[in-house]
């Protein structure tokens, strides 16, 4: 085996990754930058969110603009592909794709940031009271909780989404928002109770400091971590379940709107005629779901105080 | 142990009913009610009125609540609204061919995954490793059903390997037994049938299984390394054990522990992306009752799904922690 190499790197690597003086999350700045993977997870995300916030700017045409000249093209069996001023050709609709491939960009991150925050703010309200309350709130929250989670995800979100008389974009937010607070109120509790048990906490009540100073300043913080990581990983998930939930036709019923879940779904009955409509989103929502993954992986190992040396 | 089961029984009685008032409470909260939401766009009140009135809405909730209950305890969960039948027997038929779907996915997914994460841990840090997480995480990225049409795109139309849709040829009429389609086959005899089952469900079922192999591979390699670097395999290294007898005996037995976790929580994921599976390749199961059921705003076929998806997902991790105990003799069941 490879025995010698493995431990003069490991060796190296305590020399120059002494972590004496700094805090967990300077030693986890530090290290992101260093990790490749989280480099190309941040780039990833980087050029998606400016692409949204300047969408209006690098657009050159509005969403639900239809064009004569490309409608003119249009007709059962054929859609037009790439021409002059219409780089990516026209959608099922005579509309400008590149356009909206860029508009969509806004949505799809609008749909994802909003869903992750309503669940991780949720989730949190809720973790923090059962793990700081603890006694009957905390049975009561968690077996609520608990039956949540006994359901499969999609499903959950389908009989949320399904029910409301009309699908719309705030109908797909709260739906994928609902599967993740469970999981965000589970994961924070239980790394709350780890904290209600720690010396730094007894030492603090032992101070006189407050109930609620503690739970706020001296709890939250050091338990926070994996919910942060686990929130970056559901901007990934959640663009994806709002993704199927537009196949399933529960998605947003605005058709000037554009947004790649839908965009994706929509283009299914043309994928005969030009399987570019549902490629364009499919590859932009990989791509954008895996930059998210990416960081999040890497913050994880960066945040986990055994990487810690 | 069997103290355990009953208990472990026992407890998931309380998590149904919370289920059933969450849904029941969701459903009612709705604006127009369900009926409102059957509706639609063409609800007036004199409509939601008619409808509440025949379908018995229009007494007060906690009755109509009780009513449910009783009626589903002795297994009548109402009729559907799109076929009129028992959803429970909508429900039965539709369920083999689910069961069926999910549990090939699931097998490709576990005897694939177990190995790939197996080999990535073992050549870690080298090209095959990272080759095999990139690839778990791209995988996980990749929409279901975007990935189901386009295998039966390149697999099915291009190179006319497979059939596009559905589980059985339309013209082979075979007997219906049981339901599944590969075992009625056996059982009849009609082995062309089971044949043709078998084709039909290979490129859904690859489809379904990426996100749970893509996960089952990522654990399964974690969880090696962490076995990896224990004391126990140090000594079983240290004391001249041969290699073999430490990566079967010592090394896969322990890191397999979190594996089987993982692989009761995936049942859940299966149940959900098959869905979106059976709506690509027209499959026919529960995915295909929740579509239409969800088009047609069908609630009483939608509750009983999803409070059915609940009672198997309960059930299956049971069945794990369960295996547990013969995997693992130090674990003891109380």
């Amino acid at each position: 085996m490879s025995a010698p190499t493995t431990w003069a790197r490991r060796r190296r690597a305590r020399i120059d990754d002494t972590a004496q003086g700094r805090s967990l999350g300077a030693d986890a700045l530090r290290r992101l930058r260093r990790n490749p993977v989280a480099i190309t997870g941040a780039v990833i995300i980087a050029v998606f969110v400016l692409i949204s916030v300047f969408a209006p700017l690098l657009a050159p045409h509005g969403p639900a603009e239809a064009f004569p000249q490309l409608l003119d093209r249009l007709r059962p069996g054929e859609i037009p592909g790439a021409q002059d001023g219409f780089p990516l050709g026209s959608d099922q609709n005579g509309r400008d794709e590149f356009s909206r491939m860029i508009l969509a960009s806004r949505q799809t991150l609008l749909v994802g940031v909003l869903a992750t925050v309503f669940g991780l703010v949720f989730g949190v309200l809720i973790g923090v009271v059962a793990g700081a309350v603890g006694g009957w709130a905390d049975t009561v929250l968690m077996r609520v909780t608990d039956v949540l989670l006994s359901i499969p995800s999609l499903l959950l979100a389908i009989s949320v989404a399904a029910l409301a008389a009309r699908p719309s974009q705030t109908t797909v937010i709260i739906a994928v928002a609902l599967v993740n607070v469970p999981i965000f109120a589970r994961l924070l509790r239980g790394s709350m109770l780890a904290q209600r048990e720690s010396d730094h906490v007894l030492a603090a009540t032992a101070l006189g400091v407050k109930r609620p100073a503690i739970v706020v300043r001296h709890m939250l913080p050091n338990a926070i971590g994996p919910v942060i990581v686990q929130a970056t990983l559901t901007l990934a998930t959640a663009i994806l379940d709002a993704a199927a939930l537009s196949f399933l036709g529960l998605g947003d019923a605005d058709p000037a709107r554009a947004e790649w879940g839908l965009m994706l779904a929509t283009a299914q009955p043309y994928l005969d005629v030009r399987p570019a409509l549902a490629l364009y989103p499919a590859l932009a929502i990989i791509v954008v779901a895996l930059g998210f993954t990416l960081f999040g992986e890497a913050l994880r190992e960066a945040l986990d105080p055994k990487g810690r040396r | 142990m069997l103290r355990f089961v009953v208990r472990r029984l026992v407890q998931v009685v309380p998590t149904l009913l919370i289920l059933s008032v969450l849904l029941f409470a969701w459903l009612r909260s709705l604006p127009g009610g369900p009926a409102g939401a059957l509706l639609g766009d063409k609800a007036t009140p004199e409509g939601i009125a008619a409808l509440n009135r025949t379908l018995g809405l229009d007494q007060p909730i906690p009755i109509q609540y009780l009513r449910y209950l009783g009626r589903a305890l002795s297994g009548d969960f109402g009729a559907s609204l799109i076929s009129g039948d028992p959803v429970l027997a909508e429900i039965g038929r539709a369920l083999p061919a689910t069961i069926e779907l999910s549990v090939t996915a699931l097998l490709i997914a576990v005897l694939a995954g177990i190995p790939l994460g197996y080999l990535a841990a073992r050549y870690r840090g080298r090209p095959w490793d990272n080759v095999t997480i990139l690839g778990t995480l791209v995988g996980v990225a990749v929409p279901v059903f975007f990935l189901g049409y386009v295998l039966k795109q390149i697999f099915a139309v291009e190179l006319n390997l497979f059939p596009p849709s559905g589980r059985l040829a339309v013209d082979l009429d075979a007997t219906r037994v049981t339901g599944f389609a590969i075992l009625d086959g056996l059982l009849t005899r009609e082995f062309d049938a089971s044949a043709d089952a078998i084709a039909h469900l290979v490129l859904p079922a690859i489809a379904l299984a990426t996100i749970p192999l893509a996960v089952i591979v990522r654990i399964t390699r974690a969880s090696v390394l962490d076995v990896l670097d224990s004391d126990f395999v140090r000594t079983a290294n240290a004391k001249g054990l041969a290699p073999g007898t430490v990566r079967g005996r010592h090394v896969l037995r322990n890191a397999l522990l979190p594996v089987s976790t993982t692989i009761g929580l995936q049942t859940g994921l299966l149940l959900a992306g098959a869905v979106l599976t059976e709506k690509v390749f027209n499959w026919g199961g529960l995915g295909t009752l929740i579509a239409e059921g969800i088009e047609r705003r069908d609630y009483p076929r939608l509750q009983a799904i999803v409070l059915l998806g609940a009672l198997i997902y309960v059930i299956v991790n049971l069945l794990v922690d369960l295996s547990y105990a013969l995997i693992d003799p130090r674990v003891r069941l109380r």
